[in-house]
């Protein structure tokens, strides 16, 4: 722009000397090559604004004009996941490479309509909303890239979050089709329901080589430590259902069971429970005569008194997560919402996001075969315990549950944590809650030291102009033995330090006594008290009631005797 | 025509610009610059996943249809049976080898087999099993046991090692007990030989659970086997060594930034990185230095650098900079393990591991990344870029971490087996385990016992770390041992005083004398509730039981002959609050290493230090009461018992060795002094020249115990803000301190 104003302005001064005929000619061809110019510096400087104008029209693409991929029957098929995979045997840790922001750059294939010879296909649903949220989110996160080749994980568009609508072959063949496939090296696949009948397996069935996989409902058996990732089951009541949060504190039923689908076992077991303890326990099922067009996922029933759900999740302490066909269930997510502590019994389930949230501070895991003892486990947990697992509980779900973009970027910080394992996120960062954040006190020295007197202190003066002050000090700290280094901070811009060995005898000074007397001056200290609180946005100032005297100081004993005499004799 | 042929030169210059810009060989410098701060902020300049405008199909999340059909077919009782014959080998789990019902009667109880005649056991493992045996854990009726140790030497089993010991499968298979290994643990340290080095013990596990060092991720049974560190012969069964680090520096920076000295392989396993550590020593604050010198023929293997490695290898020496390095590279060995990494820890020096596929020790429960750098062996030459890139308030933190992890899990055999028992402890309670919290910070999982509480508040290490205070009002436990005879009784006194402080919720009498209870009319009315306890068999060390009806956070500990004002315990419990976790109370008493008889004294001398404080006048968080308890052994206690002495000296050295900080004594009114070893009751009791030499015992029975001295010397009293101060006594909130 600047560049182009200085053409314009030199341009003037010439035409005029020239013939009319030549130069209307001129100045024609003048505007354009300005126009150019201009056209240019526009480009330059607002280059986001003309693509996202393409962006506008990309916005009104529909899936069904996603490019069609026919797959021949004959088209390879992945390795199943091998067990054995770890971060440094199965993951090319080269194409994530150094860089200072310690941050890995995820690639996401175009999407593409798979489908096989006779043009079924390979899913019956094809991309979900879900899936389509998650993939938005990842890239307009800092992850994203759109450069393939500087990529060091790459997500598939091909959504398989869940299998039941998968045909397992086709899908595989898919995979392999795309093309940095490589045996599925850095690929992230994202499921949520795994398995099918009448095994229900606990990882995703589709054969996928080497690829990370970010499931829901990993078993202990399935689940590759330090490879995969174990996500929530997304809840879309997240979405749909807002939940104030409560304080904790007790709630009207100790435990509540709201799941529909548990097994005639278990539900006998908690009907037995319910015969022995009474009202604590509030036992809801299905809805068996809803009136027609009333979501059944929301409602809950017992002896017909309907509930509404999730809401009734609030009502209570505990809410019980019975493991189904899968050890995931969206549930988890549904009560944790409500700030509701879960007791899961879902034996050999890898809980969402293990590698880094810690959750026994906010939910109870007993196993199947005590679900008759469960009231009793419960009882013994301190009242207080219960409240900051209820105010745990409810931070999960905000931070890691709430949407498939927390569980998406929270399964990518946990694969970019162990690449980057020396700027990881502390253990604090993934499991304190905010409110605990703000309120704790992390000493930068929190080892136990009592450190030894050989290294002394080194002390720091701080001056202005009153020199006979500053030497009367100098000449008091310097007889202390432990002092190692005495180091004078001269503020004065309008006065050179003293030099060399002066001596200087005291002066009655008395200054120190009026200034700290000064009214002025208190007001002026009692501001900046202020200032600094509330930028600190808190007063992180305690306020005590003791002093540290050494142990004899002003007992009834020879002051010869004592390692501090003089102290206190001023 | 010169003007026309002047436009004719500027037009094409222009044109010429207009084509340059397009092309994007030249940019404008602030359009480049803006484009860059983009990419910093983490602005994309395009967004290539669309947002689609057409409706898409729902994730439905209900398997509800799936379950109900499922739950037809199949029992949940039976599938768990399916689980636990099918998982086995490689492949167990704690779901599926192991028997929990074994646990459920008598708690954890640990069971080591006899020890058979003829067995050659090493002195490492013989340290294992007497830790074991000497600990709370142990039982020996196999009857009551819920996991099971061999009395095998199963340590070494690498073949050409002069212990390993042979015919293992055999002694095994004979074992009455053995089960197929199941609800058995065994220790190993090395595995396989030259040249693979497998993870192979050479006889058949069964469902045993492993403590290996050296254990790979592709091997360990995640929650079943545990990964313990590689640790020397002359490791000290209990105890330890402490940390080096005296004192933290700031910059944190040492001499060097990366050290590392050791052998270089020449061929097999193992080699690889070790032989490419010359592209980064540098001489200078990279210093990595390997030898071929080692093994009978290195000679034969020798390739062009030897000499050179060699020469500069021996020019450094190995503690020097050990001590002097920020951070200290620990590359796998023959095996994954190695000792450097235990030398380094306890060297202040952060580890930077190189061993790709180490499950580190302990990783259950230990967050390396707050201790160690966790390198990957294909990176070697980005390391130092990575390691200079590390902040020094992280440095800061890395290196309090290694001392904390080493004291609390490492630096003693005893530590290193109690670690592993309470590991599976914590799988077998799984709803009363330890958070990642109590592992991974001070005082570490070994002095917080979940069985107490898992509430974190309820312990007095977290108050900072969660943002909480202490309940704010103390129980005061009073230690009654003379029989009420009088109202003047110093104990009715004391009562009275205690009851008045604003901050006292309750008090509980705790009463140890074999006369029967007084009636209740006898205690004087307060405005405090009182509770009688009768002392279980009237023993010293029934006043440190953890009473459930102690509700409070704060303890006041009370001999029946203390002397006390309102004011001083009003002031004493707002000290207390400060520091929560150490003991804070008035008498103090001081040890010292006594160099002519060689062992630890006791003075109750007035000295300028102390490191004790008597728990006849003491406040303490009441954990301590429960710890005592529990996690002393009984041999100490019972001395205690049988001594009717030394109860207050246990407790400051348990408190001690948790904190690893000095008790602190607050000041008090001179006549207590007098009152303290003057007359009443109390006074058989210090008179006695045999209580005295009874102390000095006790001081080295329980030294020789903790495996160390715990106790530690203050020289701090703390006082009353304006105490003694030259200013008017009606300033002073607690003026009756000073009043006499």
């Amino acid at each position: 722009m600047y560049a182009s104003g200085k053409y314009s302005s030199r341009g003037p001064a010439l035409i005029p000397r020239m013939k009319t005929k030549h130069r209307i000619y001129y100045i024609t061809l003048f505007s354009v090559v300005l126009l150019g110019l201009i056209a240019t510096g526009m480009f330059q400087f607002w280059p986001h604004s003309i693509e996202s104008a393409a962006d506008w029209t990309l916005d009104k693409r529909s899936v069904h004009d996603a490019p069609l991929v026919r797959l021949p029957v004959s088209s390879p098929i992945p390795e199943r996941g091998d067990l054995s995979c770890r971060m440094h045997t199965c993951f090319d840790v080269y194409r994530c490479g150094y860089n200072p922001k310690n941050r890995i750059k995820v690639y996401i294939y175009p999407l593409q309509k798979f489908v096989d010879e006779l043009g079924v296909p390979i899913s019956s649903t094809g991309l979900s909303r879900e899936y389509n949220d998650l993939l938005s989110a990842i890239s307009d996160s800092n992850f994203y890239t759109d450069d393939v080749t500087r990529a060091c994980l790459f997500i598939p568009s091909i959504d398989v979050l869940n299998q039941n609508s998968l045909r397992i072959r086709e899908t595989a063949q898919a995979l392999t089709m795309l093309p940095r496939w490589d045996k599925g090296m850095n690929h992230l696949l994202f499921n949520m329901l795994p398995g099918g009948p009448p095994d229900y397996n606990t990882a995703l069935d589709v054969p996928r080589d080497r690829a990370l996989l970010a499931g829901g409902g990993f078993s202990t058996w399935t689940y590759r430590q330090g490879y995969d990732v174990s996500i929530p089951v997304y809840s879309p009541l997240s979405a749909d259902v807002e939940l104030p949060e409560r304080q904790p504190g007790p709630r009207h039923y100790f435990i509540l069971s709201s799941q529909t689908a548990i097994h005639r076992e278990y539900r006998a077991e908690l009907e037995r429970l319910k015969e022995e303890n009474g009202e604590a326990l509030l036992l809801l099922d299905k809805c068996s005569n809803l009136s027609q067009g009333v979501a059944s996922a929301r409602k809950r029933c017992y002896k017909g008194q309907v509930y509404d759900y999730p809401q009734i999740l609030q009502e209570s302490s505990f809410c019980v997560v019975l493991r189904g066909a899968r050890l995931g269930q969206a549930a988890l997510s549904d009560v944790l919402q409500a700030g509701c502590v879960p007791v899961i019994l879902a034996d050999s389930y890898i809980l969402p996001f293990s590698e880094v949230l810690d959750w026994k501070r906010a939910s109870v895991v007993i196993p199947e075969e005590k679900l008759s003892e469960m009231y009793t486990i419960l009882k013994s947990i301190p009242h207080r315990q219960v409240e900051e697992m209820q105010r745990q509980a409810r931070w999960f779900w905000e931070a890691y549950f709430s949407s498939m973009k927390a569980i998406g970027l929270t399964t990518l910080q946990i694969i970019n944590d162990r690449i980057y394992p020396y700027a990881a996120r502390t253990y604090e960062q993934w499991n304190n809650p905010p409110v605990v954040k703000w309120s704790s006190v992390n000493s930068p020295l929190f080892l136990p030291l009592i450190p030894p007197r050989a290294p002394g202190f080194t002390a720091v003066v701080l001056t202005y102009d009153r020199v006979e002050s500053l030497f009367r000090v100098i000449t008091e700290i310097s007889k202390v033995p432990s002092l190692a280094k005495l180091l004078v901070v001269w503020n004065n811009q309008n006065k050179s330090p003293p030099e060399g060995e002066k001596k200087f005898k005291c002066p009655e000074c008395t200054a120190i006594d009026g200034l700290s007397l000064d009214q002025t001056h208190m007001v002026e200290r009692s501001e900046c008290i202020n200032k600094f609180a509330s930028v600190f946005g808190t007063m992180p100032l305690k306020v005590v009631e003791h002093r540290a005297d050494p142990v004899l100081y002003k007992d009834d004993f020879p002051e010869k005797l004592k390692s501090f005499p003089n102290i206190g004799s001023l | 025509m010169q003007a026309k042929k002047r436009y004719l030169i500027l037009l094409s210059a222009g044109a010429c610009l207009v084509l340059l810009f397009y092309l994007g060989g030249v940019q404008l410098p602030a359009a480049s610059r803006s484009r860059h701060d983009r990419s910093r902020n983490g602005y994309r300049p395009d967004q290539p996943w669309p947002h689609f405008s057409d409706p898409l199909h729902l994730f439905l999340p209900w398997d509800q249809t799936d379950t109900e059909e499922y739950n037809l077919h199949i029992s949940p009782r039976h599938k768990r049976d399916v689980n636990t014959s099918v998982y086995k080998g490689k492949r167990c789990r704690m779901d599926s080898c192991f028997d929990f019902s074994l646990c459920q009667k008598n708690g954890f109880k640990v069971y080591v087999y006899p020890q058979q005649k003829g067995e050659k056991i090493s002195e490492s493992y013989q340290n294992i099993l007497s830790t074991i045996e000497g600990s709370r854990f142990y039982t020996s009726d196999p009857g009551q046991a819920c996991l099971f140790v061999l009395s095998l030497d199963t340590l070494d089993r690498d073949q050409l090692s002069p212990q390993y010991v042979h015919n293992l499968k055999t002694k095994v298979q004979n074992l009455p007990l053995w089960n197929d290994g199941r609800n058995h643990l065994i220790f190993n340290l090395y595995s396989g030989t030259w040249p693979d080095y497998t993870e192979d013990l050479g006889f058949d596990i069964g469902q045993a659970m492993l403590a290996k060092a050296s254990i790979s991720t592709e091997n360990v049974r995640p929650n079943f086997d545990v990964s313990i560190p590689l640790f020397s012969k002359e490791h000290p069964r209990t105890g330890g060594e402490r940390g080096y680090l005296k004192y933290n520096s700031i910059p944190p920076f040492r001499k060097y930034m990366l050290v590392f000295k050791g052998k270089r392989y020449l061929t097999g396993i193992g080699s690889d990185t070790r032989n490419a550590l010359h592209h980064v020593h540098n001489a200078e604050d990279v210093v990595l230095l390997t030898t071929c010198k080692h093994g009978k023929d290195w000679q034969k293997h020798k390739d062009a650098r030897c000499d050179k490695d060699n020469a500069e290898y021996d020019k450094y020496d190995y503690k020097e900079m050990l001590h002097n390095s920020t951070f200290c590279l620990v590359p796998r060995g023959r095996r994954l393990g190695s000792f450097r990494f235990l030398e380094a820890l306890q060297a202040a020096c952060v580890p930077v591991m190189l061993s790709n596929g180490w499950e580190l020790p302990f990783s259950e429960i230990i967050d390396w990344n707050t201790a160690a750098v966790i390198g990957d062996e294909r990176l070697l030459l980005q390391i130092p870029t990575t390691v200079r890139s590390i902040h020094q308030d992280k440095i800061l933190s890395l290196r309090q971490q290694t001392q904390f992890l080493w004291e609390a899990y490492f630096s003693s055999v005893e530590k290193i087996v109690l670690t592993t028992l309470e590991i599976i402890q914590d799988r077998v309670f799984e709803h009363g385990s330890r958070s990642s919290l109590m592992w991974n910070s001070h005082p570490g999982g070994l002095f917080a016992l979940p069985q107490y509480s898992g509430y974190l508040g309820d312990f007095p290490f977290y108050y900072a770390t969660l943002g909480i205070k202490p309940y704010p009002k103390f129980t005061a436990v009073i230690h009654a041992v003379s029989p009420l005879v009088s109202q003047s009784q110093p104990i009715l006194k004391l009562l009275v005083a205690v009851a008045k402080s604003q901050y006292c919720a309750q008090i509980i009498v705790l009463w140890n004398c074999d006369k029967p209870l007084p009636a209740k009319h006898r205690w004087p009315a307060t405005s405090v509730p009182v509770i009688v306890i009768e002392g279980e068999n009237k023993v010293m060390s029934s006043r440190f039981l953890p009473y459930e009806t102690i509700v409070t956070d704060a303890v006041l500990s009370l001999d029946e002959d203390t002397v006390l004002s309102t004011t001083e315990v009003d002031f004493a419990f707002t000290v207390w609050q400060s520091f929560p976790e150490r003991i804070v109370g008035y008498p103090a008493r001081s040890h010292f290493w006594d160099s002519n008889k060689e062992r630890w004294g006791y003075t109750s001398k007035w000295t300028n230090d102390y490191s004790m404080v008597l728990t006849g006048a003491a406040i303490y968080h009441r954990y301590y009461h429960y710890l005592y308890t529990n996690y002393l052994p009984t041999s100490l206690k019972s001395m205690v018992d049988q001594l009717a002495n030394c109860e207050d000296i246990l407790m400051n050295f348990l408190v001690s060795a948790v904190t690893k900080l000095p008790p602190i004594k607050v000041t008090q009114k001179k006549q207590y002094k007098e009152t303290m070893m003057g007359q009443s009751s109390r006074a058989s009791r210090w008179a006695d020249p045999d209580h005295f030499a009874q102390r000095q015992t006790c001081m080295n029975k329980f030294a020789s115990w903790f495996g160390a001295m715990p106790l530690v010397h203050s020289q701090m009293r703390l006082d009353p803000v304006l105490f003694k101060d030259q200013v008017s006594i009606l300033r002073k909130k607690y003026r009756d301190i000073e009043r006499l």
